[in-house]
């Protein structure tokens, strides 16, 4: 199971899914491997002290600009008790036996190692304690530390980690139970957790260093380029191979027969040679013939025909039925009926998919920009027939990630021409290869029906919900869990499926689900207040109702917090104050990635429909700490600014089962001109901290197409929104 | 084809054909891989390197096009007052997320500070729109290009 799979059965049974699985144990492992080393003294498997008191900490998971390089060796060295200029981070290599899981994905890198890390710190601290109490023949009780030293009070003697580490490395290593035992720091103590500190890697970065997959330079390395065909899946019938070998600079061109897994090897053309530039012409002489494939026909327009057909009828199963839904509309002061619409989207990771690979003696070496590492290497090894651990996989730094590199197919695809190639290979893909062989985040399609009483309570909520997959089965990232909000939170509610089939890959996208579910639910939410003549906030207040806590763990819902955080951006966006004609607030919430969000935005439409987004707010709640400011702020503002990407301008549509877009032109990204101003405000609850990776995103779109309502009373349903939508 | 190039102040020479891209002729054959590949036709600004203290996106100049131009690319833009300024700002405000977009976003707001010392939303607007970041850290690049023209920065929180 991939993180991604757990996260997708359900979101918030992630968590224990993933400790049950071993990654909390496994961390707990800190002295597996202490010995003396070129740096220093190596303390278990993530600390390294030289005598001159520098400290190595490892970053074990893929740095995919989420900032955990950074902010989980912070948690180590506040509790290892050293000055952060002390510290230097390395990131691992693919090792899960020393680090337990290492993935970049589902918002999980803080929840998984809030505590775990910081014991990882503690528990090297208590090894230099220990070595002092021998030293001085004092007990450890009697020693304590500060920032790099252990001091013994009474005596006055103070020695640094540097001279201690190589005694504290040659002790034996603590349990597990001693680790668990020891005591953390006082938060008010913290000297690191909750400082702007800056990413480790932002010198490398700033001056162009090499860091990121496509970077990667090996002696004697060629280049390639690999072709697929736009259906996905289809094989190769024809290809001029001698015409592109004629290229000067070309070694080979061969074709690959791949399989028929999506996210694996699929079938295309290899073209090999002393450049990439030399290999990306050569490809443009291979004159590809593909041959025919059952999923040739699919198109946008044919979803949507089916859609519209399957909701003249009932949903094809239930995912949950509570009360009695038709006789609460029947009786309903107000109801209201919508469909909704959201596309496919590409990931468009701005550093295209590339991979680099070297097969030598029987052992293939990998360096790639993955968030999947250990997956990757059994693809590599299933597709290729190589034992696992002769897969060695180095996880570069990814230029972004959002989901896209939990698929490793671009690793599979480098590995197979490597194979074939007596030397290091690195494929790189073209943006238009990017965006036309992606895992598409699925449109969908929701249909709903609700009721509000007199009183302005919503009685009645009935999705039919429009999908892929096919029998019971969804196609990945194209499911709905059964307690989506507002499940549970109305008495009749109706949640129903019927899904048809899709030959287009699809996949996890930045809160994945969730991007999509907050904008329909959202905006359902907003046509009910609407009809119920009733104040946005106020409505969505009165529907959170005034229990902390709905439902039963690890599906529970705290509707309490989610109110904490909507009464906090009404009060800091200045909800209800007169705005001028044609401009409008909107509101929305959503909880994913065990963070609770509220956000609004204040949007201005002018009379040929074009869309200023003026301002945005955002109140989270994450928790009782933001372990990195500098980088929770970031993620935050990225986020809102991903999700209004998102809105404004992305659509993926399929035309003869292929993708018909191909770079930025028709794929935009928003600009720096379209970047409106974003407040961000933290409400710290007595919670453990939760991640900030995908969150923020999902309530943007929502709070965006209902500021959109308010000022011009026009309800956007399908995305994008577009200015013909919106024309005075 | 052979072709000479002066590069962060070095002359070097390379043999590829005439239409190879700048971008591609830098990263490949003189592994100098500050420059991003991120869309080949001018679209994103990931490739950004400077010819004669011009922003250009060299995935779209072809090699044969450089001349006699100087070429400075990130690695080299610390020997420019204003780009070293540029380069603290970014480190000191933590703009990057990813990274991958920075160096191209660095080399046009030298360029843009270069022209123009102290500029205004618009100007940054005007000047950096061409530049994409995936991550959407604009209000950070915003905020770091007034910190390196001595301007007020808006504080976050």
């Amino acid at each position: 199971m991939t993180p991604f799979d757990a996260v997708e059965t359900d979101r918030r049974t992630f968590l224990t899914v993933s400790a049950a699985a071993g990654g909390l144990a496994l961390t707990y492992d800190i002295a597996a491997a202490s010995a003396q080393g070129q740096d220093g003294a190596k303390i278990g498997a993530y600390l390294t002290i030289a005598p001159n008191g520098q400290v190595t900490i490892v970053s074990k998971n893929p740095e995919i600009g989420q900032g955990v390089m950074t902010s989980l060796p912070m948690l180590i060295a506040e509790e290892l008790d050293v000055e952060w200029k002390a510290v230097r981070v390395h990131q691992a290599g693919n090792n899960p036996t020393a680090y337990g899981r290492q993935f970049a994905g589902g918002s999980m890198a803080t929840p998984l190692h809030w505590e775990e890390l910081r014991r990882v710190g503690a528990a090297g601290r208590n090894m230099l304690l220990q070595a002092a109490a021998q030293q001085w023949n004092v007990p450890a009780a009697e020693l304590s530390t500060e920032a790099g030293f252990v001091v013994h009070k009474a005596s006055k003697k103070r020695a640094s980690y540097g001279s201690l580490a190589a005694k504290a490395a040659a002790l034996p290593a603590p349990t597990k139970e001693q680790v668990a035992a020891l005591t953390l720091k006082d938060p008010k103590d913290y000297r690191i957790i909750g400082k702007f500190t800056p990413q480790v890697s932002s010198p490398q970065i700033v001056t162009g260093q090499p860091l990121f997959g496509i970077d990667t330079r090996l002696p004697g390395m060629v280049y390639a380029t690999y072709e697929k065909a736009p259906v996905f899946g289809a094989k190769v019938a024809k290809a001029d191979l001698d015409a592109a070998k004629t290229v000067k600079g070309v070694r080979d061109a061969f074709v690959l027969d791949g399989g028929t897994q999506l996210d694996g090897l699929l079938p295309g053309v290899a073209v090999v040679a002393d450049t990439w530039w030399a290999a990306n012409k050569a490809r443009q002489k291979l004159n590809i013939q593909w041959a025919e494939h059952p999923t040739s026909a699919q198109s946008s327009a044919g979803f949507a025909a089916k859609a519209a057909e399957f909701a003249k009828g009932a949903p094809a199963r239930s995912l949950r039925a509570d009360g009695d839904v038709a006789g609460a509309l029947k009786g309903a002061a107000k109801t209201v009926e919508a469909a909704y619409f959201y596309p496919f989207l590409a990931h468009a990771t701005l550093e295209p998919q590339n991979c680099t690979a070297h097969f030598k003696d029987g052992k293939m070496e990998i360096w790639a920009p993955t968030q999947l590492p250990e997956p990757g290497q059994q693809l590599v090894s299933k597709t290729l027939g190589i034992a696992p651990e002769n897969v060695i996989i180095h996880m570069t730094r990814s230029g972004g990630g959002f989901g896209r590199r939990l698929s490793n197919d671009y690793m599979v695809e480098a590995a197979a021409i490597a194979q074939k190639v007596g030397a290091p290979v690195k494929l790189v893909w073209t943006r238009e290869d990017d965006m036309r062989h992606d895992f598409y985040r699925p449109a969908g399609f929701h249909h709903f029906k609700g009721g509000v009483d007199a009183a302005g309570n919503v009685v009645a909520w009935e999705d039919h919900f429009v999908s892929f997959g096919e029998g019971e089965g969804f196609a990945r990232s194209a499911n709905m869990s059964p307690t989506e909000f507002p499940a549970r939170f109305v008495p009749n509610y109706k949640l129903g499926v019927s899904t048809m089939p899709l030959g287009v890959p699809t996949g996890p996208l930045r809160a994945p689900g969730s991007n999509a579910i907050a904008f329909v639910v959202q905006s359902f939410i907003d046509e009910l207040a609407h009809a119920a003549g009733a104040d946005p906030v106020a409505f969505r207040l009165k529907l959170l109702g005034d229990k902390a806590m709905v439902g039963d763990p690890p599906a529970a819902y705290a509707a309490g917090r989610m109110a904490g955080v909507l009464k906090l951006v009404a009060e800091k966006s200045g909800w209800g104050q007169p705005l001028p004609k044609g401009t409008g607030k909107g509101v929305a919430f959503h909880y994913s990635h065990l963070g609770y969000f509220a956000e609004v935005v204040q949007a201005t439409v002018a009379a040929d429909g074009a869309v200023k987004v003026d301002k945005v707010w955002v109140a989270a709640d994450v928790g009782g700490h933001i372990i990195n400011p500098a980088g929770a702020y970031n993620q935050v503002q990225g986020s809102v600014l991903d999700g209004l990407s998102e809105a404004l301008h992305q659509e993926i549509t399929i035309e003869n089962g292929a993708v018909q877009q191909a770079n930025f032109n028709d794929f935009p990204l928003l600009r720096m001109n379209e970047a409106p101003p974003i407040e961000v405000h933290f409400l710290k609850t007595d919670n453990p901290p939760t991640g900030l990776g995908e969150p923020a995103l999902p309530p943007v779109v929502p709070a965006l197409t209902n500021a959109i309502f308010a000022a011009t009373g026009k309800r956007i349903r399908a995305l994008p929104i577009r200015a013909e939508m919106l024309k005075a | 084809m052979p072709y000479s190039l002066n590069v962060n102040g070095k002359s070097q020479t390379v043999d590829v054909d005439e239409d190879t891209p700048l971008l591609w002729v830098l990263r490949d054959s003189l592994g100098i891989v500050g420059p991003k590949y991120g869309c080949g036709v001018g679209l994103c600004g990931a490739c950004t390197v400077h010819v004669d203290g011009q922003p250009v996106r060299s995935c779209s100049l072809p090699v044969s096009a450089v001349g006699a131009g100087k070429i400075t690319t990130i690695e080299g833009i610390a020997a420019n007052p204003v780009g070293k300024k540029v380069q603290a700002a970014w480190v000191e405000l933590d703009v990057a997320q990813c990274g991958y977009c920075q160096p191209g976003q660095i080399m046009s707001a030298t360029a843009l500070l270069a022209a123009n010392p102290k500029p205004t939303d618009a100007d940054i607007d005007a000047a950096m729109s061409g530049n994409l970041c995936r991550c959407a850290t604009y209000t950070r690049i915003r905020n770091a290009i007034k910190q390196a023209s001595g301007q007020p920065v808006t504080k976050e929180a």
